[in-house]
């Protein structure tokens, strides 16, 4: 749903990233986007080609590393992953439960000339 | 060419983030308590801030930010209150960031403020991934959107200070739950405060003011920073 200011943020990284080593092309840029990040991989691709058009960002291939949602039990300890927005401890029923992981929303890398 | 990998683990909503804390320091400076308000369209957040303004004439002064796709009807409605306020549209925009509340805060009168209502755009999504700088989150969920809110949009009511359930009046009409929607609600949040609120009827907004007065006055005696 907010994709556009998370693309313009990973070309403006990668563009700073690739001006400090004085890399002529990037050529493919790998992301964490977490299952709960509210990401839609598509959106950001689609975004990403019209944004990086005219810049040495342009045609590099986004590898999209997502990890899922993972939640945690505050009854029974149970960590497991949500079925969909359902959040309901598979183990013990409860609905005590806090994310441990899933939000993520990193550049981690990404592959220059 | 020569094709190498440059690791980079850069967050990328991270310049959000450092905008958002400048925010903050600002907002602590100045003591204006800033309370970030979220919430479908049409929960009630312009009545509901219409009501604090009124309510807590005397007690705080309050300022608004309106932050809506298109209009100014919002802003228009609280100015004629004689409030301070900024409105912001975002044309097919989702959410505030912070870059937006800076300007904000460049064009309102903060040395009239103790307390600033930002009212986000109506959508449970995106707001929530976006820190504007505020002291507390606020969402309101109203009664005819059904009790199932905190089940179906679970992120956005994991960060929430407090849930205002609006429109209880009407409860005598609605298939709504209380019980279902607490569970939901405080079984992502044990902490939160959880305000039923009426502005028809008046129910239960005294309790919301005093938890408003009481965390204003606790950034008041907040010792200064040296």
């Amino acid at each position: 749903m907010h994709e556009l200011p998370v693309t313009m943020s990973i070309l403006s990284i990668v563009l700073e990233q690739a001006k400090t080593v004085q890399a002529s092309r990037i050529k493919s840029i790998s992301l964490k986007i977490g299952e709960l990040s509210g990401v839609v991989p598509e959106y950001v691709e689609t975004q990403f080609e019209f944004l990086s058009k005219d810049t040495i960002a342009a045609g590099a291939a986004l590898v999209f590393n997502q990890p899922p949602a993972r939640l945690r039990c505050r009854v029974c300890a149970s960590v497991f992953s949500p079925n969909g927005q359902n959040w309901v401890c598979p183990n013990c029923h409860d609905r005590n439960i806090e994310i441990v992981s899933g939000r993520e929303c990193f550049v981690e890398s990404m592959e220059i000339e | 060419m020569e094709v190498k990998v440059l690791t980079i683990k850069e967050d990328i909503l991270g310049v959000n983030e450092k905008k958002a804390a400048k925010n903050r320091e600002r907002l602590n400076e100045q003591r204006i308590l800033t309370i970030n308000i979220m919430s479908s369209p049409g929960a009630g957040k312009t009545s509901l801030i219409l009501q604090a303004i009124t309510g807590l004439k005397g007690k705080l002064r309050v300022g608004v930010i309106e932050g809506d796709v298109a209009s100014q009807v919002d802003a228009d409605k609280v100015h004629e209150r004689g409030v301070p306020v900024v409105q912001i549209n975002i044309p097919g925009g989702c959410h505030l960031d912070a870059n937006m509340i800076e300007s904000a805060l460049n064009n309102l009168p903060l040395n009239e403020i103790d307390l600033l209502f930002i009212e986000n755009v109506g959508n449970l999504i995106c707001p929530a991934e976006f820190d504007l700088g505020e002291h507390k989150r606020v969402i309101l969920a109203s009664t005819p959107e059904g009790d199932d809110k905190p089940y179906k949009y679970p992120l956005m009511f994991t960060e929430a200070d407090v849930v205002l359930v609006t429109k209880v009046d009407l409860l005598p009409h609605l298939d709504f739950q209380m019980d279902h929607f607490h569970k939901g609600v405080t079984g992502l949040n044990p902490d939160v405060k959880i305000f039923p609120v009426s502005v028809k009827t008046g129910e239960g907004l005294d309790q919301w003011f005093s938890w408003l007065i009481d965390q204003a006055k606790e950034l008041k005696a907040r010792p200064a920073r040296r």
